[in-house]
């Protein structure tokens, strides 16, 4: 039983990160049914620049809970711009072309991404400073609980939060679902449609680069290629859930990481992405619209 | 000057030139209706005024200025509202949500916004109703006063309407027909496609028939209707709609 719920507590931590990643898929896709295959290495630049922040910050002997705070925040930031500036060069030129031409663009933007962050930062392993998080926590259920995987879930709670309020209760987020739905019809309603889409490049890109610095952080390790698998394994989570459906997106994450999490403890961890990838295939096959998906009213 | 003043429009959808060399005119508080068969180019009239096909070349002035390449939510902003065709409500939103939508451009004053949608309530008290449910589960007819309901909380100057009867029972073709009357009597001038040339005619002050792109004739809508030409085209094999 503890065993158990140590497992549980674990993947609901990976879980939770997996989540803020699945969460930036499923928007975009929502709104310009694009697979952004460059969605898994913006978490990447997001570890990236947390750890290039935290380095700087420590540089200052600013005290770590301020180094911390502000890694996540100027991370978001960034990567929040970046992803806005991403989708206005290479994918607002080709809303109006074919399917095809702005997925093979989003897979032409991961590599670009990942071999810049490559000659950026090397190809090896890059660490946070050592014991940069304390490792205190508490028994619950028998299982071991760190602070730092509470505060890591209660955060990635509380952003998931934040975004469903946005988009359930601002004009903007209305704009997003109507645009999502019909973008002539919001254009009429005097919606901007381009800038919506920004908006929501910023706010998936915000989201990844957070879960990029709490994952660089959890695990300390951090390297180029940490957004290929992650990006396979949110997509798998925002598929799981519904893709295009928020709340499906937050609970296909949690899912993938308990899954991934009781796979790994009680198989092998070297069959957990086997586990978690059947998954999407045995989802594609049998329920292809996901836990929460509605029927799909494909366009175009 | 002419509220709207179309100058000699082009449009083409790929190749293909779906409008070639329209002109014609809208004038403040005047319905003008706009006949014409399945693709002589009504519906690409509406889309490139409000700015959702870019038109090749010619003139779009609204209130003297030239449209014709000013983005759509640009010249919904200036005043010009345009209901298309087929309704295009959002079927996943609530009727609530659907006229906030409508106000999406008055969003940092959301009692002006909440004044408005109370408006459009008064005059189209089944939306009030109805203000909860997904906009999907509406009737035919009560999905065409949204999408109406929803262009009205701007106050246009101008309203583009697309087809509001079609697939409509007669009885609820005579209330939209009412309530299009009532716009305009709040002084919005009105821009009507309609396949029911016969209600369209009665209702408007002026007419255009449009033909593969052009307009061939124009006159009052009095004048259209007893055009022999307009009569077996658009008028001859269509019953009387029964009141």
């Amino acid at each position: 039983m503890s065993v158990f719920v140590q497992y549980l507590v674990n993947g609901l931590t990976i879980g939770s990160f997996y989540a803020l990643v699945a969460l930036g898929y499923t928007m975009i896709y929502g709104i310009i049914r694009l697979i952004n295959f460059a969605h898994g290495d913006l978490f990447m630049v997001g570890a990236f620049a947390g750890w290039f922040v935290v380095g700087i910050a420590a540089g200052m002997h600013l005290p770590v809970a301020v180094q911390l705070l502000l890694a996540l925040l100027i991370a978001m930031l960034a990567v929040g711009l970046l992803a806005m500036g991403i989708e206005r060069v290479a994918y607002q030129p080709l809303l109006k072309a074919s399917r095809l031409s702005i997925l093979i663009t989003a897979l032409g933007v991961s590599l670009a991404l990942e071999n810049g962050a490559m000659i950026a930062f090397g190809a090896g392993f890059d660490t946070f400073p050592p014991n940069i998080l304390p490792l205190s926590g508490f028994q619950f259920l028998g299982a071991q609980v760190g602070d730092v995987q509470l505060a890591m879930f209660v955060l990635s709670v509380v952003l998931m939060v934040g975004l469903y309020l946005f988009v359930q209760y601002t004009p903007v987020g209305t704009a997003m679902r109507a645009l999502s739905f019909d973008q002539d019809a919001a254009r009429l309603m005097g919606i901007n449609v381009e800038g919506v889409v920004l908006i929501t490049f910023l706010l998936g890109g915000s989201l990844a680069a957070a879960s990029g610095v709490m994952m660089g952080l959890y695990y300390t390790q951090i390297n180029f290629m940490m957004g290929f698998l992650m990006g396979l394994r949110a997509f798998t989570a925002a598929v799981l859930g519904g893709i295009g459906n928020i709340p499906g997106a937050m609970v296909g994450g949690l899912l993938i990481g308990v899954l991934q999490s009781l796979a790994a403890g009680y198989i092998s961890s070297q069959w957990q992405d086997v586990i978690v990838f059947a998954v999407l295939i045995l989802v594609l096959v049998f329920k292809p619209t996901g836990i929460f998906g509605e029927r799909v009213v494909e366009r175009m | 000057m002419a509220l709207l003043e179309v100058q000699d429009l082009h449009t083409f959808y790929g190749s293909i030139e779906a409008l070639r060399g329209l002109s014609f005119t809208v004038e403040e508080g005047e319905i003008v209706a706009l006949l014409g068969s399945n693709g002589a180019g009504k519906t690409t009239t509406l889309r490139s005024i409000s700015g959702l096909e870019r038109p090749r070349s010619g003139a779009i002035r609204f209130l003297g200025r030239d449209i014709s390449h000013m983005p759509a939510h640009r010249i919904v902003q200036l005043g010009l509202g345009h209901v298309p065709e087929g309704r295009r409500i959002f079927v996943n939103l609530s009727v609530e949500e659907n006229l906030m939508l409508g106000g999406y451009l008055l969003r940092r004053t959301p009692r002006e916004v909440q004044a408005r949608r109370d408006e459009v309530f008064e005059r189209l008290p089944r939306l009030l109703e109805r203000r909860h449910q997904l906009a999907g589960t509406l009737s035919g007819g009560e999905q065409q006063m949204l999408a109406i309901g929803r262009a009205l909380i701007t106050r246009p100057r101008l309203l583009a309407l697309d087809e509001p009867s079609m697939g409509l029972a007669p009885i609820l073709v005579q209330s939209i027909f009412q309530i299009i009357a009532q716009i305009r009597k709040g002084g919005t001038a009105i821009l009507l496609v309609e396949q029911n040339a016969r209600q369209a005619l009665r209702l408007a002050d002026r007419g255009y028939v449009l033909e593969t792109g052009s307009i061939v004739l124009a006159d009052t809508a009095k004048a259209l209707a007893e055009n022999r030409r307009v009569q077996a085209a658009y008028l001859g094999g269509e019953p009387e709609v029964a009141l």
